[in-house]
């Protein structure tokens, strides 16, 4: 048996060379680029430059836009969830799936869609036109970009919060009426927390790849909009300075782990 | 009143359903318009379905992805199942460190990610193309492999594999009998969520690729600031259109089998 | 369990189908890879008749790459990390010079390349010393001027001026250039100022003006200016004289101005990496571009001006007079090619342009 549980430890041996030289080892050179400059010399300046207007404005925008995505995601996933699992009906998980299937559209093309819908001479404008409403503008503004980020990233809260909300024993529910609470206190009583897991972790989802994109925002901004994503994509494309890049992607590091370290309390909290 | 609360309960969904598909179907619509801008509408046609398969570009674009897509959710299978069997045999600590590590690129922005790896293979000199793209979707495909086969191997009862074993089946063929078909399952959900995670990936790529070679996305990317060609619209429409034929088609077959199972009760 | 079945299936069936489109599509596009006589290309986007790449790979047998960029700035950073990976690239003026003081690129081998050594006008190599002294490293493609194309049927004043593009009854009917150099040559020009400016109270006045005007800017983009002036959603849209004709074609309300303050002359022109692995093909290729028949073909696809003069005298006289596609640049005293500015200078213009697209 000993013998054999050597061997078994062995089969890993592939994943962790792996994981080392392509996982911890990258990560490790966005560290070293991120605090030195051109020259090799230990500095902060790179993170720092976190503080210049125009980097700052584009990551406070950043976390405001991803911010509004994430509410407006949950906004519109928890009720769709809700009516979903109440119905109990087959149908409707073949209805979540086709909420699914959407992905299978490459996304830069969905996004790219939206560009002809919104626009100035645009399908939603020549609709409201038709039926007598003014146009809308929200091509190439931030509530055009929060608009693709939701569209984008709905799925990835309706999933989890689908699978929470299904989980819950109509038992428990029917409980909580018997012993006389009414809808609302069923739901922020016992629902609710119940679905709890679901909504965190479908707000960390949606957060992390909202925050930062550089697709969205290049897609629908009209290049009006700049996010953090972009400084980033721009020093390593344009700019050519890879040394300024790391540093603020170690930025964007820092609110990735605060996210993580935000999400995990809340689960601790709730086990 | 109930009744109004169930009608307003089903224009709600309908108007998210709108909003998921009106896209997709602007596309489709698109993929038959005989002007080349998307600006205008210029009659029906079936040409660029036609176009499509003399395009090189394109056509090289679908089967890059594709094969990025199979061989990397493949590999990502071997690799991550032979560690999740490496795992169970391991100390609780250390396992909790390669499920950290594991974990990096899920949480992690992908921009980093594909930033990292970039700084990666530009330091020890490789030639971005092909090969950093795929050693790149192996690395992110791998973690959503093991996330799908992990919890399969904690419910399995190791006492069945050990029963064999001392019945004189040798590791491998106890392996094969006994644990390969419970995690099963996981394997093939975590296969199928790297395929799709490779399909769909931008970022990565866009980092990691070099001269002349193109997934669908980065070949898009690089069109939308020309326009798009209306072969693109046409490929992309066949993709979508097979696989959701295909979902309709399965849930066709599991409402049957369930049915079947539930006449026999 | 009948879930887990059903995932199953799924999984399966979703793996199959996929396998079977993969292997029927392998047939078709595979051949790329195959032998060493290759080219690897890289180009602006929509910048040839590709009908002429296709001729090319006939003739010569060398099996083409083509890439394409968006903006010479795209372009540098992959060149400069990565040098081997393209053969032949046709960067502008102030990109080639840096690309020569990078030590990035090989000289040409004139003297093997007659179309290219005999068909290229003396005034545009003249103007090529510029930026390439003693035409060493690169042979000019296209030339031209970036100005100010405007739906004429909807602007009822004369556009003479940069400064109708901050005027605020055209809000949101305004394309500007998504590219540093190319945008800043507006304010810059506006100003009367050099375009080629380091002087940072100068930048700063430029920088403040396309701040003032963003409210007014429907969209910074690049290629897109085309088809946004043929669907008619913009009135204005800042734009390299060769579009001027192609989007004319297209929609006959769209006029082309070089406005009275001045603008940017540039050349674009073909050049060979230092580090290419296929450097003999590349000559091939730019000789072959210069072949009075391929660059007529060129410039019947994308109408930008060609410094081919034997290309010329095979075009028709209306075509040739044609003020848009050949001006006569003599009756301007402003225009400017951009010099290329240094590490530093470019990183000061950057620097600005952020500060512009974060406002």
């Amino acid at each position: 048996m000993n013998k054999n549980s050597k061997a078994t430890l062995f089969l890993g041996l592939p994943y962790y060379l792996w994981a080392a030289f392509f996982i911890v080892i990258p990560l490790f050179m966005v560290v070293w680029y991120g605090l030195t400059d051109k020259t090799g010399a230990f500095t902060l300046a790179n993170v720092l430059s976190i503080m210049r207007p125009a980097h700052m404005k584009a990551l406070i925008l950043s976390i405001v836009l991803s911010l509004g995505a994430t509410v407006v995601c949950l906004l519109l996933a928890y009720p769709l969830c809700m009516f979903l699992v109440e119905s109990q009906k087959k149908a409707d998980s073949f209805l979540v799936m086709l909420l699914i299937v959407p992905m299978w559209m490459n996304f830069l093309l969905r996004t790219y869609a939206w560009q002809s819908i919104l626009e100035k001479t645009g399908i939603l404008n020549a609709f409201l036109n038709a039926i007598g409403l003014p146009s809308q503008h929200l091509i190439n503004t931030p509530g055009g970009i929060i608009l693709g980020m939701v569209y984008d990233f709905l799925p990835f809260m309706i999933l989890p919060i689908y699978n929470a909300l299904e989980k819950i024993d109509v038992n428990v529910v029917n409980a909580a009426h018997d012993l006389g609470a009414n809808g609302t206190q069923t739901f922020t009583r016992v629902i609710f927390p119940l679905s709890l897991p679901g909504v965190i972790s479908g707000i960390t989802m949606v957060f992390v790849p909202a925050l930062t994109t550089f697709v969205i925002s290049s897609l629908l901004g009209g290049g009006k909009i700049l996010l953090i994503g972009n400084v980033i994509e721009q020093e390593f494309t344009l700019a050519y300075d890879w040394h300024l890049g790391s540093g603020l992607s170690l930025v964007l590091l820092i609110f990735i782990i605060l996210n993580i370290v935000v999400s995990t309390a809340f689960d601790r909290a709730e086990v | 009143m109930k009744s109004r609360a169930r009608f307003l309960k089903k224009i709600y969904i309908g108007l998210i359903f709108i909003f998921m598909y009106a896209p997709i179907v602007l596309l489709i619509i698109q993929s038959f318009n005989k002007s080349k801008s998307r600006a205008k509408w210029g009659g029906f046609t079936l040409e660029w379905y036609r176009t499509l398969f003399e395009d090189a570009g394109i056509i090289q674009a679908f089967t890059t992805t594709i094969t990025v897509a199979l061989i990397s959710s493949a590999v990502a299978v071997v690799l991550g199942t032979a560690a999740c069997v490496a795992m169970q045999r391991m100390g609780r600590r250390r396992k909790n460190i390669i499920m950290g590590v594991t974990n990096i690129p899920m949480l992690n922005a992908d921009i980093v990610t594909g930033v990292s790896l970039m700084l990666l293979f530009m330091s020890i000199g490789m030639q971005l193309g092909y090969g950093t793209v795929l050693l790149s979707h192996i690395t992110f495909n791998i973690p959503y492999v093991i996330l799908n086969v992990m919890p399969r191997f904690n419910e399995l009862n190791p006492h069945v594999y050990e029963a064999a074993l001392d019945l004189g089946a040798n590791p491998v063929y106890a392996f094969a009998r006994t644990v390969l078909p419970e995690i099963m399952p996981g394997i093939g959900s975590g296969a199928l969520m790297a395929f799709t995670m490779s399909l769909d990936d931008f970022i990565i790529t866009h980092f990691t690729t070099g001269a002349g070679v193109y997934t669908l996305s980065t070949k898009i990317y690089s069109e939308v600031k020309m326009g798009i060609k209306p072969e693109i619209y046409a490929l992309s429409s066949m993709i979508f259109v097979t696989v959701l034929v295909l979902l309709v088609l399965v849930n066709r077959v599991q409402h049957q089998m369930v049915r079947g199972e539930g006449d026999e009760e | 369990m009948k879930k887990m079945k059903a995932r199953r299936l799924l999984s399966a069936l979703t793996a199959a189908v996929l396998a079977v489109t993969s292997l029927t599509s392998c047939g078709s596009g595979e051949a790329a890879e195959a032998g060493s006589n290759m080219l690897y290309v890289y180009n602006w986007g929509e910048y040839i008749d590709e009908e002429t790449i296709e001729l090319f790979e006939e003739e010569t047998g060398i099996t083409v790459v083509y890439d394409e960029f968006e903006t010479n700035e795209v372009m540098f950073p992959k060149i400069d990390a990565n040098p081997s990976q393209y053969d032949v690239i046709c960067p502008s003026d102030y990109m080639i010079a840096r690309m020569i003081g990078e030590d990035l690129l090989e000289p040409l081998d004139w003297d093997n390349m007659p179309n290219a050594k005999n068909n290229i006008g003396e005034e545009y190599l003249l103007q090529a010393e510029g930026f390439d002294p003693g035409n060493v490293y690169s042979c000019p493609y296209t030339w031209g001027t970036v100005g100010i194309l405007y739906d004429s049927s909807r602007v009822d004043e004369p556009v003479t001026s940069w400064d109708i593009l901050w005027d605020p009854k055209y809000k949101d009917e305004i394309l500007m250039q998504d590219s540093v150099r190319d945008l800043y040559t507006v304010p810059l020009k506006m100003l009367g100022y050099s375009l080629n400016t380091l002087d940072e109270q100068e930048l700063r006045e430029a920088t403040d003006l396309l701040i003032e005007q963003k409210p007014l800017v429907q969209a910074y983009v690049v290629d897109e200016v085309r088809d946004k002036m043929i669907g008619g959603e913009s009135i204005f849209g800042v734009i390299y004289s060769g579009e001027a004709e192609y989007t004319r074609e297209e929609n006959e309300n769209l006029e082309y101005v070089i406005p009275e303050e001045g603008t940017n002359v540039w050349i674009d022109g073909w050049v060979v990496t230092k580090a290419s692995r296929h450097k003999e093909n590349a000559m091939k290729w730019i000789d072959f571009m210069c072949r009075p028949d391929i660059a007529l073909m060129n410039f019947e696809y994308i109408y930008y001006s060609t410094p081919n003069v034997a290309a010329m005298e095979l075009m028709d006289e209306e075509l040739l007079e044609n003020e848009v596609l050949f001006p006569d640049l003599s009756q301007y005293d402003n225009l400017e090619a951009f010099d290329y500015l240094g590490e530093e200078g470019d990183a000061l213009y950057f620097e600005y342009w952020k500060e512009v697209k974060s406002s």
